[in-house]
């Protein structure tokens, strides 16, 4: 009977320590950590690459400088963010810094149809290296992102279910924000197309 | 009463019928992940036999000699999905590259889209930069796919992918010395048995015993000390034989310190023994990834994985 009593009591001291998740809210909290840590890495390889596509669109003449412009904006607000590991906690800056982030891609992806416009830039050497360069680097933040997206997923299962939950607000563990489109409802509405002259 | 287990049944297969076919239908959505049969996978049916032995022969010289893993794909095509993202997808699915190393390069054709990617594992975007990997495909393999030159094509990269990984500092491919390894893993093997005995009989048989009695107590001291050893990531049946050690050992000295039953008991104890072992082979997994990794990557006829490629998004694509 004692005998019993004492390895029910065993294993219910394991399975108490084992499921409430302590140590995997660590693992996961490291690993967002590091995956946000790729995806700024990522973001910082491309703001590092503008200037260089800035000065050869600029040796172009007469280039639309609107184009430009914006691209130089965009890419001036988005590195004007601090960003550190901590802004994973503070769903408004992480916000800013995606809506920024979001803007120099676009801007930068215009400036990209824009080219197209221009022959002799194109046929520049220089100018389809960086092309490359920068094409290289879109893909890399869209991995980054996609495992940022992954490994808080992971951590947020962990935060919101039952009983690891409870650990969570014993050591204020709260769920981590994760990318989105900013422009959800631009995208859900289905394109208009419209052939006739205006 | 047996209505309402009834009913739940009937709403949990339902359940899991509904879970199924979601789960099949968003499958469906993007191509699959071929089987990677060897250095060359080809689902478009381009390459005939010997061009592809060609290939394949030249890519797996090149493995034994350097270590990195080449694979070259072709598809028909990969939409809905973008050629680099499926490029990427196949990449970490596969995973090639050296464990430990991650110098792995696939590259993908998919035909009827005339699109061609070079994908690049992380380790290897140093020997390969997007740049060079563009200028591979522009000088290497459009020129040659517009004319229909399919396999000297990809002839052609595939000398230029390895003279730039050739030139890279990675480190030499493990030598397969099978006597060596099985030696190494015997000396292992009777250090760890003695390592369980041992401690089976001094701390944790009479421990156990003392709480869980003479039977249970071993068995625990057993499979405890097969679950510590298969932690220590050692091969699953190496920790299940130091298990098996450690129960025993601590059987014994139970016997020569307390000899309570006689010979009748024998029986259910191997029962018992044989019954314990399939128990945490389950639970305890720990074992799995090293013994895999050090027998079978350095086999010389047929080609597998190295399952430490890690794909980030480098590298460059193109069109013809």
């Amino acid at each position: 009977m004692k005998r019993w009593f004492s390895i029910l009591l065993s294993a219910f001291v394991l399975t108490a320590l084992g499921g409430c998740g302590y140590n995997d809210f660590q693992r996961l909290d490291e690993q967002t950590k590091a995956a946000w840590s790729e995806v700024l890495n990522q973001y910082q390889r491309r703001a590092d690459l503008v200037p260089n596509i800035v000065a050869t669109v600029k040796g172009e003449a007469n280039f639309e400088q609107e184009t430009l412009t914006k691209v130089v904006e965009a890419r001036a607000k988005a590195t004007s963010i601090q960003v550190s590991p901590e802004t994973l906690n503070n769903p408004e800056a992480f916000q800013k810094f995606q809506a920024a982030q979001g803007e120099l891609g676009s801007a930068l992806s215009r400036l990209m149809v824009t080219v197209e416009r221009y022959p002799d830039l194109k046929a520049n050497k220089g100018f389809s290296d960086l092309r490359v360069q920068l094409e290289g680097t879109e893909n890399r933040i869209t991995v980054a992102r996609n495992r940022y997206i992954q490994a808080v997923q992971e951590y947020n299962v962990l935060a919101r279910s039952f009983p690891s939950n409870l650990t969570a607000m014993v050591f204020s563990y709260a769920p981590k924000p994760s990318f989105t489109v900013q422009n959800e409802a631009q995208i859900s509405a289905p394109p208009q197309v419209n052939f006739e002259k205006k | 009463m047996p209505g309402v287990v009834l009913r739940w049944l009937r709403a949990a297969l339902l359940l899991i019928a509904w879970a199924a076919v979601g789960s099949v239908a968003s499958a469906q959505d993007l191509q699959p992940v071929p089987a990677l049969a060897g250095h060359v996978v080809d689902t478009s049916g381009t390459l005939d036999a010997a061009q592809r032995e060609a290939l394949e022969n030249r890519l797996a010289a090149f493995e034994r000699d350097k270590g990195a893993q080449v694979v070259l794909l072709m598809v028909p095509t990969t939409l809905p999905e973008d050629i680099a993202s499926y490029a990427n997808r196949v990449g970490n699915a596969w995973k090639i590259g050296r464990q430990g190393v991650g110098d792995g390069l696939l590259l993908v054709v998919a035909k009827n889209d005339r699109k061609v990617r070079i994908e690049v594992a992380k380790t290897l975007e140093g020997a390969i930069p997007d740049l060079a990997a563009k200028q591979i495909i522009d000088e290497a393999i459009t020129p040659r796919f517009r004319q229909g030159d399919f396999s000297g094509g990809l002839d052609a990269a595939a000398e230029r992918i390895m003279a730039l990984i050739g030139s890279e500092g990675l480190p030499a491919p493990a030598q397969s010395s099978q006597t060596g390894t099985g030696m190494a893993q015997w000396l292992d093997l009777a250090g760890m048995l003695f390592f369980s005995a041992f401690l089976a009989v001094t701390i944790a048989g009479p421990v156990l015993r003392a709480i869980f009695g003479r039977k249970l107590g071993s068995l625990a001291a057993g499979s405890g000390l097969g679950a510590l050893i298969a932690y220590f990531s050692t091969p699953l049946w190496m920790a299940a034989a130091a298990g098996v050690v450690g129960f025993l050992a601590a059987l014994a000295t139970s016997r020569t310190t307390a000899p309570m039953r006689s010979s009748g008991a024998r029986n259910v104890r191997r029962g018992r023994g044989g019954r314990r072992d399939v128990g945490w082979a389950s639970g305890a997994s720990g074992g799995f990834f090293d013994g895999g990794g050090s027998s079978g990557s350095s086999s010389g006829g047929s080609f597998s994985s190295g399952g430490g490629g890690d794909f980030g998004g480098g590298g460059a694509s193109g069109d013809w």
